[in-house]
């Protein structure tokens, strides 16, 4: 792009300044970015007195080992990081791997099959979109209850479970699909469950890593609702978690509040980075 | 928009997309049904009797001169989030986009905030903008500027919007660089030959392409503002100091959960699902109408 | 190896009626090319045969069997697609295999297929590619493999050819039909292309507008073309259409352009007067200093011959193809030989034959 404007006078050395006063903003920004990372990383390894006195570290410390250790076993509040890591995990795996298997098989049905109803189906899965969990909070809270799913894994799964996100993202790429490849099918003598397994699913491979990566991201980071539905340890996120632990402001173990920031961040940031080019595409995809 | 070529089983589609309708209906269509009808109840103080109350559940809350403050405090945090974050991502993305071997590398540097939780973002900035304990917080008490954004209303709000668009830059860096990839760098040669420098290229040619993008942005940054900033709300301030940044959502939940008003909480939800309604409708009017030309 | 039947096959997508009744009948073994313009519902015919469009009314008969509602699969077809429909993430040796596995056949058995099929269409060492691997000839012989491995009643091809490049296209043209020869499966074959229907056809049906215009083999279509559709469509460049009237009572054209021809292979019935339609293939023009003053507008040098593109005196376009080196410009004086002409009735465009009494 910077070649373009040297056409008229703009001299070599000029644009050579231009690309590292360009860099130097960037570099800037990125540190910015880092820096609330950074501070919490360095202070995860310090003691809770040098926090407590206010002298931010900005270096690391001695004290790494012992207060990830506090955090994994005890946590802040008696529950221990470790299992609320553990019900995240749960509760981001079968949210993200749940909302891929019910989403894709409902774009099937509403693209590859034409039957009564379908625009109906269409639309009530569309207008879930408008109705985010949010805005419908306590009613839902009021069904997960009579359930009896309060304080479960099904009860904080199963009502988030739908997604109209995912399904209008399958629905999209399953139009791109050739006819051809259905014909082909039909002449070999595939049923529409052959063909889903056959052709359907590993041409939608890439589009699975995608949502996969913001779905886990989502299930991970869920607050409102699981602030609602698990009110007992034993379910307890580790984003949750970790705000309670800072409930009480006068005796936070700030260094402890910091290693648990540190582990409760890693898996979703892992997952994004390493499923990096998945990632933007799906994202760009479902969002355009 | 639908294929040519399908399957001819009847029963199969209705079994496929069983698993959604029935989460769809029992979690979604159920609830929000209950959240509609609630809102033209009125409970009494036991929860024993309810009566039917029209719109009274609406006009006292337009009557309440808190929930007016609310819809201000929710109008400055989004305005502020989403401009916020908007323009810093709008910077940094046509700052790499013209490093055209960096421009994926920074990608990987900036992307990472996405995948951090609202709340865990909240929990980061306390450690910046703690008085205390903050890093910037204790250096601005230290330099004599009183700053405790637990006692100050308009600092308290200035930290919330801070790592709210903090969070949200990552999300508007990767489409604006989408954005400003899928430009044909043919379109901004022409310009360069007729003379358009850098800065004008930019007013006259990128941003009136780069809006399609922008504009979806702001939607989402809008709805970001609105709900899921609620973690970041509930970590760094508890709405306070003093109701200072209470938004819309905040206060549905706290009538809701900690004064179980939940008639009036009911009325806030439906405000809100309209305030969600024409978010969407205009996000996608807006996008068949650039399908269509 | 089988016959194909259609009977009075029509085909209406809600009120736009595309096939008006089209019979046809296929021997054993034959190759039968479907040509003609987009739109002309070529495709739609062979789709309700392969089965993946169903007829609105009329029967289809493979060798005898009525498949009329039958699935693609009972039919015991194969197809070839226009874009081939290899499934990108399956080698080519199990985009081949894929029907039989389905079938259930014994592993053993496809991998001996898929070999055997191969090596017939000279694919063997591509077998582990995919289909992104491979050129555009090497998928078009693909899935010629696909559709030979499951050893078919019949073959039906839909514009297989016409993702291909112009000299891969001749080349593909003739090992379609040195295989369609060896293996002696009756085809189908769909394009829009003349040259290809003309080479490949044991006979051609030449469509327009939902109806079988002509059913014949190539010689007999570009010799007896049966209305001026068909005329227009087969012959490069295409043939010449000038006006006239019957005159001398049935024996000769009053050409518009000013002479009257005699036919040479005997008078046409009606009333002398009745408009006609003379078609001129533009090879088949002679110069002749007598002739008509064509005007030059055009010349097109082609090498071994020339297209010259002109107008006759009284305003009527005329193309004239001569062999070797043509004029440029100028005035070309031309004749119109009577044995080389078509008599076509101005109305409806039918060709009109001498009366046989």
């Amino acid at each position: 792009m910077s070649n373009a404007v040297s056409t008229t006078e703009a001299p070599a050395i000029e644009r050579q300044t231009g690309a590292w006063v360009t860099h130097a903003i960037l570099g800037i920004g990125v540190i910015l970015f880092a820096l609330p990372l950074w501070i919490v990383l360095m202070g995860s390894t310090h003691d809770a007195a040098t926090i407590g006195r206010g002298e931010v570290p900005l270096l690391p410390g001695a004290h790494a080992l012992e207060n990830y250790r506090a955090a994994w076993t005890q946590g802040g509040t008696g529950v221990g990081v470790g299992w609320m890591l553990w019900n995240s995990m749960v509760i981001a795996l079968s949210i993200a791997i749940g909302k891929i298997a019910i989403s894709i098989i409902s774009a099937y049905a509403v693209v590859f099959f034409r039957f009564p109803g379908r625009r109906l189906f269409f639309w009530a899965i569309f207008i879930t979109l408008m109705l985010p969990v949010e805005v419908r909070i306590f009613p839902t809270f009021k069904v997960v209850s009579d359930l009896g799913l309060v304080n479960t894994y099904a009860g904080l799964i199963i009502p988030v479970i739908a997604s109209a996100t995912a399904t209008l993202l399958f629905r999209q790429f399953f139009l791109t699909i050739p006819d051809e490849f259905v014909e082909a099918a039909k002449m070999d003598g595939a049923g529409p469950l052959r063909f889903f397994w056959d052709v359907v699913l590993p041409l939608s491979r890439t589009n699975m890593a995608a949502l996969f990566v913001i779905l886990f991201v989502y299930g991970w980071n869920q607050y409102l609702w699981p602030l609602l539905v698990a009110t007992s340890a034993d379910v307890e996120t580790v984003v949750i978690g970790m705000v309670k632990m800072i409930g009480s402001e006068s005796n936070t173990e700030w260094n402890i509040v910091m290693a648990t920031c540190v582990l409760a961040m890693l898996p979703p940031v892992l997952v994004v980075m390493l499923m990096q080019r998945w990632f933007v595409k799906g994202l760009t995809d479902t969002e355009k | 928009m639908d294929r040519k070529v399908v399957f001819n089983q009847k029963l199969l589609p209705y079994l496929l997309l069983l698993p959604q309708m029935a989460i769809t209906l029992v979690f979604f269509f159920w609830p929000a049904g209950q959240a509609v009808w609630f809102a033209f109840l009125r409970q009494d103080a036991f929860g024993i009797r309810t009566t039917f109350v029209g719109f009274e559940n609406f006009t006292d809350l337009f009557a309440d001169p808190l929930y007016l403050d609310t819809i201000r405090n929710t109008a400055v945090f989004s305005t502020g989030v989403t401009i916020l974050a908007l323009a810093v991502a709008l910077l940094l993305a046509v700052l790499a986009d013209r490093q055209i071997r960096g421009a994926t590398g920074y990608r990987t540097l900036l992307i990472w905030p996405y995948a951090i939780a609202p709340a865990i973002a909240a929990v980061l900035w306390i450690f910046l903008f703690h008085p205390s304990i903050g890093l910037i917080g204790r250096a601005l008490n230290d330099a004599g500027l009183p700053f405790d954004y637990k006692l100050n209303g308009n600092q308290a709000m200035l930290v919330v919007i801070l790592a709210s668009a903090w969070k949200q830059v990552s999300y508007n860096f990767i489409f604006f660089l989408a954005g400003l990839q899928s430009i044909p760098k043919a379109v901004l040669e022409a310009a360069a030959i007729d003379g358009a420098r850098a800065t004008r290229r930019f007013w006259t040619i990128i941003f009136p392409l780069l809006s399609p993008t922008t504009f979806f942005l702001l939607v989402v940054n809008l709805v970001y503002a609105f709900f899921d900033t609620f973690g970041v709300i509930d970590a760094l301030t508890k709405g306070g100091p003093a109701k200072a940044t209470e938004t819309l959502i905040y206060r549905a939940y706290v009538d809701g959960r900690v004064n179980l008003d939940l008639g009036s909480s009911s009325a806030q939800s439906v405000v809100l699902m309209i305030v969600v309604i024409l978010l969407t409708a205009i996000q996608f009017r807006y996008v068949e109408r650039r399908v269509h030309y | 190896m089988a016959t194909l039947d259609l009977m009075d096959v029509r085909k209406s997508f809600g009120p736009t009626q595309v096939l008006h009744g089209v019979d046809l009948h296929v021997a054993d073994g034959e190759m039968i090319v479907i040509v003609g313009a987009s739109g002309c519902g070529k495709s739609t015919l062979l789709r309700i045969v392969a089965g993946l469009e169903t007829a609105t009314s009329g029967h289809v008969r493979i060798e005898g069997r009525e498949v009329t509602g039958l699935e693609p699969a009972d039919r015991d077809i194969a197809m070839v697609f226009q874009n081939y429909a290899l499934y990108p993430h399956m080698t080519v040796a199990q985009n081949m295999g894929y029907g039989l596995k389905i079938r259930g056949l014994p592993r053993d058995e496809i991998a001996r297929r898929v070999a055997a099929t191969a090596e017939l269409i000279g694919i063997g060492p591509l077998l582990d590619r995919r289909p992104r691997q491979l050129s555009g000839g090497q998928r078009q012989r693909v899935a010629m493999g696909r559709a030979i491995i499951r050893e078919p009643k019949l073959f039906l091809f839909d514009e297989p050819l016409s993702n291909l490049d112009a000299k891969l296209r001749v080349q593909m043209r003739a090992e379609i039909r040195r295989l369609q020869k060896r293996l002696g499966v009756t085809s189908l074959f769909v394009t829009h292309d003349q040259v290809e229907a003309m080479t490949l056809g044991d006979r051609l049906v030449v469509m327009h507008q939902g109806h079988a215009a002509q059913v014949a083999t190539p010689m007999e279509i570009f010799e007896r073309p049966a209305d001026t559709y068909v005329a227009g469509f087969i012959g490069s460049p295409s043939m010449n259409f000038l006006a006239g009237r019957l005159a001398e009572a049935g024996q000769a054209v009053a050409l518009e352009a000013g002479p009257v021809i005699r036919f040479a292979d005997g008078p046409r019935p009606g009333p002398d007067g009745m408009p006609l339609t003379i078609g001129v293939r533009p090879e088949h023009i002679r110069l002749d200093a007598a002739g008509l003053a064509l005007a030059l507008e055009l010349a097109e040098p082609l090498g071994s011959e020339t297209v010259l593109h002109g107008r006759l005196p009284n305003g009527e376009a005329l193309v004239v193809k001569l062999t070797g080196p043509g004029p440029r410009d100028g005035t070309l004086p031309v004749a119109l030989p009577a044995e080389a002409l078509h008599v076509f009735a101005a109305d409806g465009g039918r060709r009109l034959d001498p009366a046989c009494d």
